[in-house]
């Protein structure tokens, strides 16, 4: 390991990126994430890599597409009401198999919203961000050196898959600082990509990159063949963290910054006496519904804490097939909630009043 | 050591941020865990901003301080704001030239330095937030005075590399002050 540098999140995403390889940025800037562009705009015309502020943020996701579709790796950023924008892209990019990183650094919604941190994204981020039967593959990094260590791990499991992936943070984990051990530099990939579309040179057939196809029983075929993938995706990829769940008889599953807020809580709740542990999605897409449906086994009920209205809840509900009681914890509109405030709700699961 | 959880609060422009980070990066070579979290947005510009610096020696949770141990205001409304929050015991460090009243809470420490008119009077317009700093450090002993030199090297950026002086002056200003 390097030594560590004190970065913000938003600066470890950009650095993190070009150690692994990414030299195509393409971006529009909106607060929470604006720092990301920023880094770019700095390094990338220094080591032959493209920085590009785009007219919009739809231009920016085409141009990822565009790049994507030689094989070479490239990313964008947004916040929330811009990635609204990208999902148009998105869905292209998923239809023409194409690798790409997609930032998202949340702020409060919907519309325009707010510029302060939310977890609002999560339904966009999971069930597909764009029309069409597809995934991304959705991170969620919940502090600095995960900042930086997921942007790796997603740009090179876009490529594996072939499929666009998303780094789902939020405007607290983008702004803040802390110390970080930078990845080592990864050589450039993309230089293997039969599908990639980098010229014949006579010697070979054409590749074609596109998501058009007009007959439906290669379409339907097409999207099996994907399927196919995200199964073995969802097999191979999924990342979580459990914390003191040995002999937890709560479980918070929580994700990014309001894991780091449950964390304070736990250790509160844990001096009084109080079994609590966390199941901590690192992948929200794949979601770790093993590990949660073998807690289900151990735990009288869980507690969700996010900042949106309960999105993720659904999915804890689904994975342990509702068999305990699910409650939640959570605020919105950028509002965060107190360690004070998830410990009053493991208070009133462990007295019974919920 | 034990853990110090930190606010710095009053106008956007009084650097509150910057002697965050001064904070920050003295944890950091002291090998430290920590977390520098800032307001962001319109309050950058004029506003109320503020600035959360936890620095422990277990990992760090939540990095958004909810009862802070030390407390630096340089306006009325942030002591309005963080006073009630400080815990029992902990050190509000006021700069008395823009804060006329006094901290209510007698459960805490408070510290009165009239910080913008003594970086004024030395010449250092704009430096009462190293002033407070200085005041900070003597009382709270939460990073040694060796790193604070070294993260100053890094935090002040190369093309005002000649303001090391005025921040070092300053930081030993205030740790006079309140000795």
């Amino acid at each position: 390991m390097t030594e560590k540098v004190l970065m913000k999140g938003n600066e470890a995403i950009a650095e993190a990126a070009i150690l692994a390889g990414c030299r195509h940025y393409f971006g529009y800037p909106i607060t929470p994430q604006t720092e990301v562009a920023a880094y770019m705009a700095k390094k990338m015309p220094k080591i032959g890599g493209t920085f590009l502020q785009a007219e919009s943020e739809i231009a920016a996701i085409n141009m990822v597409y565009g790049v994507a579709s030689t094989g070479k790796p490239a990313m964008t950023s947004s916040s929330s009401p811009g990635i609204s924008l990208k999902c148009e892209g998105i869905s292209y990019l998923a239809g023409a198999d194409l690798p790409a990183l997609i930032v998202n650094v949340q702020r409060g919604g919907p519309g325009l919203g707010g510029i302060q941190p939310s977890q609002s994204d999560y339904f966009l981020a999971t069930r597909g961000p764009g029309h069409g039967d597809f995934h991304v593959l959705v991170f969620a990094p919940a502090s600095v050196q995960e900042m930086a260590d997921l942007t790796g791990k997603a740009l090179h499991l876009a490529w594996k898959y072939r499929m666009p992936a998303m780094l789902l943070a939020d405007g607290t984990m983008g702004q803040m600082m802390e110390p970080v051990a930078l990845p080592e530099p990864h050589e450039a990939f993309g230089t293997d990509n039969p599908w990639a579309t980098t010229g014949t040179l006579m010697a070979r057939e054409h590749n074609i990159v596109n998501s058009l196809e007009l007959a439906p029983e290669v379409l339907e075929q097409k999207n099996l063949a994907r399927f196919e993938r995200y199964a073995q995706a969802e097999a191979e990829e999924c990342l979580w963290e459990e914390y003191l769940m040995d002999d937890a008889e709560i479980c918070i599953v929580s994700y990014g910054i309001t894991a780091r807020i449950s964390r304070n809580a736990i250790v509160q709740a844990r001096k009084e006496g109080i079994r609590v542990g966390m199941i901590r999605p690192i992948t929200l897409w794949p979601f770790p519904n093993e590990p949660l449906k073998a807690a289900a086994d151990k735990v009288d009920s869980f507690l969700v804490v996010e900042l949106n209205m309960g999105q993720m809840k659904e999915d804890v509900e689904l994975a342990i097939r509702c068999r305990k009681p699910v409650d939640f914890c959570g605020r919105v509109g950028g509002m965060i909630p107190t360690p004070d405030e998830v410990l009053d709700h493991i208070h009133a699961l462990a007295e019974g009043r919920r | 050591m034990a853990d110090h959880e930190i606010v710095i609060a009053g106008f956007g422009g009084q650097g509150l941020l910057f002697t965050g980070k001064v904070l920050a990066h003295a944890g950091l070579i002291e090998g430290r865990e920590l977390s520098w979290l800032p307001s962001y947005g319109p309050e950058m510009r004029g506003g109320t901003a503020n600035c959360n610096v936890i620095l422990s020696d277990t990992p760090v949770g939540s990095p958004i301080v909810q009862h802070p141990n030390v407390l630096i205001v340089m306006n009325t409304p942030s002591l309005d704001k963080y006073e009630p929050m400080v815990v029992p015991g902990g050190k509000i460090f006021v700069d008395s030239t823009l804060i006329t009243r006094t901290v209510e809470r007698d459960d805490v420490e408070a510290f009165y330095i009239p910080a913008t008119q003594m970086a004024t009077d030395m010449g250092y317009h704009g430096l009462a937030n190293m002033i407070l700093l200085g005041a900070v450090l003597a009382k709270t002993g939460c990073v040694d005075d060796g790193t604070v030199d070294e993260a100053l090297h890094h935090v002040i950026p190369a093309r005002k590399a000649n303001l090391f002086d005025a921040n070092k002056a300053c930081i030993e200003a205030g740790k006079a002050y309140v000795c």
